[in-house]
């Protein structure tokens, strides 16, 4: 189709047009409103529920300010001179290169008075006052989280009531791996959440017993880093029950992005009785380990700790991404005898590795973090399965021995 | 004496072996700038496709192209050859062809040592890509997986891939620290007489402090990676607890260099505008020694800084006060630059062609760096930004907003010098216009992400960061290929073209303006006197 363009369109006739180029816009721009009610744009901090989280966005949301009002100053006042200063006829350019007397150099150094103004006074003070707030770890705790980062889970301990517990990815790998639709809570939930009581002041230790790891919950406005073999510290105090999900920050493998941190922030009453639960199955877990398991028994529970703590790395098949991660199937060191004649443990074999983990390496000493149950499920079950038929178990009385003498070779 | 004085035109002068021998055996400053230039050019799309590869597994959640192990080498190694091998190699080559024309010089003080630093940088490549290569072949797991920080343990754990990395990093580190020292010596000793230290044009001035910076801080990163060495094969202890060493023994003496290497590579182009400003508005540059002492000025403060880099590892409270204040303290020198560039370009009379437009954009992407730099420094906010999207977005306003489109700047203020011909204006205001946009649509996004609180480094990401993800990887992918464009105008321009006068530019002034278009092979043999 030609359109005729007359030489001078009446104005009515081009606001017409110009209504038309706009309209097939329209259902482009529709399907985007459409899209953007369902979508989430945030475009700040998620809402702080403590004390630190709130000093944090406050200093953020005025430090924002500061810096855009600088930006629009300084860059109006470069945009008028490119519009003004150009070259044009009859017009020459300015030689000056320096300020030449006293008023000069007054506005020259004003600027940057006001800058020193702004950092030293208008940002310092307050960054300083949040830094004191944020390291507030000297004055008394109503209680301890201590916090393990490892490759790739949480272990979250209660020093107080003796509660331990790891916390690993509850996202089906298949939602990940796209076969499944995900989740509301798509790689921000955890099997086992730390669960922590409102309006109490919690320090929390953190340490790590295999590379940097960094615990973050951004509606705490806390990010502190794991390292192994120290102990650092920070605190929470939580305004109001809720569930809280972060991640781990610090790239700490393969699967860094999938170790989230869920904390659900409860009222004091329903923190203690969930202590007590916590206490009675770690009593009735202590007690199981006495008596003697069947081979079937083992072999069950120890799938599912198989499927939890070590599918990630040996694979669901345990054919293992070699060479970091080495296949159990036909695994020389799952294929040696259980303990030497006298019931100790050798080095090199497969309770060893399992128990003491090896260093250097992302097998880390499950002995820490396992039960003594979970512990014998599993050995018996790999020596069982993936093609090792070694048709030998292990008791978890048999662990709970070795543990007490130290289970080292 | 007059400052443009002709060249002898000697017929000898222009004796070169041909073919591939003139480029292996080149002593000339110019070859050897050329070959800096195209080798940074070709690793700039090396690096831009790792990182696209990336942006493609970020469109949507879920993994769709790579597994996770991939995926943390293709970051690393984006960084680590944008860096080393795209960045520096490009700051080199602007002064292996504009140094000695600028102050001048007949070329560097010490040509075989440039040439070795040069010929050093290819092995090291390799060694730093390898690995992703013997990985097809079954060999070892692929290339380093730790990010270009290295940080230990993770990196004492860490596949052979790393160990091919610290190989690289102490080659290029060679190279870098011939590449300073050769600067250094034809700087001081072989300027034009009459040339005082504060007649030098500021990119030398840009340059110098860079060298100096270069040589500080290099050789601590190279006794960190060996120290790193010698933990994953010899059963030292440095980094691990166990035996009495401390991971963040490693964060300090890497960001000891790691900090002052952001100005390594932004220097050069702080140098560079004064020149391209004051070229297009047609007026001398304001606050040349203002400039001067605060390129100094940075050189020094950003020697001790480098811990605000690691506030969330655990520190005292003195220790996060002096590092806060002391990074604070940076914006001071650098508001003085921006002022000084803000300053020339008022009531000049600004044309704005290709050269020009990429230095406005700079002036005006990097301030977004530089400003939400100023915020990083601040502690308690830094716990929330701190390897989150929100640094990944600032530290590409400071290095591709900063150090890259400031190399395009030079490239385009210089090409004609170097080729003889005019570049395509056209597809030059193109490739800006698609270059700004595009980053933009990346990297604001990014932002917004890490203010939500999404992680950097991670494969797949929870469903509320999707869209600004999908956005983003849409600006990424254009950015990406809108570069096709200036390798095009680069080709071009190098195979023809309208002829150029000595003085490209209207505005120009400086000693490498005396001089032809192209230059004669052998340029300044008879020093010009400055008065």
């Amino acid at each position: 189709m030609i359109i005729r363009v007359p030489a001078r369109r009446p104005a009515a006739v081009s606001t017409a047009r110009q209504m038309r180029s706009w309209a097939f816009l329209l259902p482009a721009a529709s399907t985007l409103i459409a899209h953007e009610a369902s979508a989430s744009f945030n475009f700040n901090f998620p809402e702080p529920v403590t004390p630190i989280a709130r000093e944090t966005l406050a200093i953020h949301n005025e430090f924002m300010l500061i810096i855009t009002i600088l930006f629009v100053v300084v860059f109006a006042i470069m945009i008028y001179s490119m519009i003004r200063h150009r070259k044009r006829p009859g017009y020459e350019a300015a030689t000056f290169s320096a300020p030449s007397n006293r008023l000069q150099w007054f506005w020259v150094l004003l600027p940057f008075a006001i800058l020193l103004f702004i950092d030293f006074i208008l940002m310092g003070i307050p960054a300083v006052k949040a830094i004191v707030v944020m390291e507030d770890t000297k004055t008394k705790a109503d209680m301890v989280l201590k916090v393990t980062g490892m490759q790739w889970k949480w272990q979250y301990e209660y020093p107080e009531s003796g509660i331990k517990f790891i916390s690993t990815l509850a996202t089906p790998r298949d939602q990940i791996n796209n076969a499944e639709a995900k989740g509301e809570h798509y790689l921000l939930e955890v099997d086992n959440p730390v669960v922590l009581p409102v309006g109490k002041k919690v320090r929390v230790l953190l340490t790590s017993t295999d590379v940097i790891h960094t615990w973050w919950v951004p509606q705490f406005g806390v990010k502190r880093d794991a390292v192994p073999g120290f102990l650092r510290e920070t605190w929470v105090k939580i305004d109001k029950p809720g569930i809280y999900r972060g991640q781990c920050a610090e790239l700490c493998g393969k699967e860094h992005g999938f170790m989230p941190v869920v904390v659900h922030a409860v009222p004091e009453e329903e923190f203690i009785a969930w202590q007590d639960t916590q206490k009675a199955k770690i009593a009735s877990a202590a007690s199981s380990a006495d008596r003697t398991w069947s081979k079937d028994e083992l072999m069950a529970a120890g799938k599912a700790v198989y499927e939890k703590q070590c599918a990630m790395c040996h694979q669901p098949e345990g054919q293992g991404l070699p060479p970091t991660f080495p296949a159990l199937a036909g695994s020389k060191v799952v294929n040696t005898p259980l303990l030497s004649a006298e019931g100790k443990v050798v080095t090199d074999t497969h309770v060893d590795r399992v128990m003491n983990g090896k260093p250097g390496t992302p097998m880390q000493a499950f002995r820490n973090t396992l039960s003594d149950t979970d512990l014998a499920a599993v050995i018996t079950f790999e020596r069982n399965s993936f093609g090792n038929q070694r048709g030998d178990m292990i008791q978890p009385a048999q662990i709970k021995a070795l543990r007490q003498e130290g289970s080292k070779p | 004496m007059s400052t443009a004085i002709a060249h002898p035109g000697n017929p000898h002068d222009e004796h070169y072996p041909g073919g591939l021998m003139r480029w292996l055996t080149t002593t000339n400053h110019k070859d050897i700038g050329t070959m800096y230039l195209t080798f940074a050019l070709m690793m700039f799309f090396v690096g831009g496709l790792m990182i696209l590869a990336v942006r493609a597994e970020l469109f949507q959640p879920g993994l769709q192209l790579m597994k996770p192990e991939f995926f943390n080498q293709l970051i690393g190694v984006h960084a680590l050859v944008m860096i080393f091998a795209a960045l520096m190699p490009a700051a080199t080559g602007f002064a292996n062809w504009m140094i000695p024309l600028m102050i001048g010089a007949p070329d560097m003080a010490l040509p075989r040592l440039n040439n070795w630093g040069f010929w050093l940088l290819p092995p090291a490549a390799i060694l730093l890509t390898m690995p992703f290569t013997l990985a097809l072949f079954g060999i070892g797991d692929g290339a380093i997986a730790t990010g270009w920080t290295f940080y230990a343990p993770l990196s004492v754990q860490g596949g052979m891939g790393v160990d091919f990395a610290i190989l690289a990093v102490h080659i290029l580190g060679i190279s870098s620290i011939m590449g300073s020292i050769n600067i250094i010596v034809t700087i001081f000793n072989m300027r034009a007489p009459g040339m005082t230290m504060m007649k030098l044009p500021l990119f030398a001035w840009g340059w110098l402090i860079t060298a100096f910076l270069l040589i500080a801080t290099l050789p601590v990163l190279a006794g960190a990676v060996t120290m790193l060495l010698t933990d994953r094969h010899f059963g030292t202890h440095f980094f691990n607890a166990a035996g009495g060493g401390d991971p963040i023994l490693f964060q300090h003496l890497f960001w000891f260099f790691g900090h002052p290497e952001v100005y390594i590579l932004l220097l050069p182009v702080w140098g560079l505008m004064p020149h391209v400003l004051s070229t297009f508005s047609r007026k001398p540059t304001y606050g040349y020694t203002a400039q001067v002492y605060s390129f100094i000025a940075i050189g020094v403060l950003s020697v001790v800084v480098w811990a605000h880099h690691i506030f969330t590892s655990g520190m005292p409270i003195p220790a996060l006060v002096y590092f806060m204040f002391s990074t604070m303290s940076i914006s001071i020198p650098l508001a003085v630059l921006f002022f000084c560039w803000i300053a020339t370009m008022w009531r000049g009379a600004m044309t704005f062609e290709t050269p020009m437009l990429f230095a406005i954009g700079f002036i005006v992407l990097f301030g977004i760096a530089g400003l939400t730099g100023l915020v990083l420094a601040d502690v308690a906010a830094d716990a929330q930004y701190h390897h989150s999207y929100f640094v990944v977005a600032h530290f590409h306003y400071a290095l591709f907003a900063g150090g890259i489109m400031g190399v395009i700047t030079g490239v385009y203020y210089w090409l004609p010098k170097w080729t003889g011909h005019m570049y395509s204006e056209k597809l030059g205001k193109l490739h800006f216009w698609l270059t700004v946009i595009a980053f933009n649509l990346t990297f604001i996004p990014q932002f917004f992400l890490g203010l939500a609180g999404m992680p950097r480094r991670i494969p797949d990401y929870a469903l509320q960061f999707a869209e600004f993800n999908a956005i983003s990887t849409i600006g990424a992918f254009i950015l990406g290929f809108s570069q096709l464009i200036f390798a095009y105008n680069i080709w071009c321009c190098v195979r023809g073209g309208t002829k150029v006068e000595a003085r490209v530019w209207e505005g120009a002034e400086g000693l490498e303006w005396e001089l032809s278009s192209p230059p004669p092979h052998h340029s300044w043999e008879i020093p010009p006197v400055i008065r």
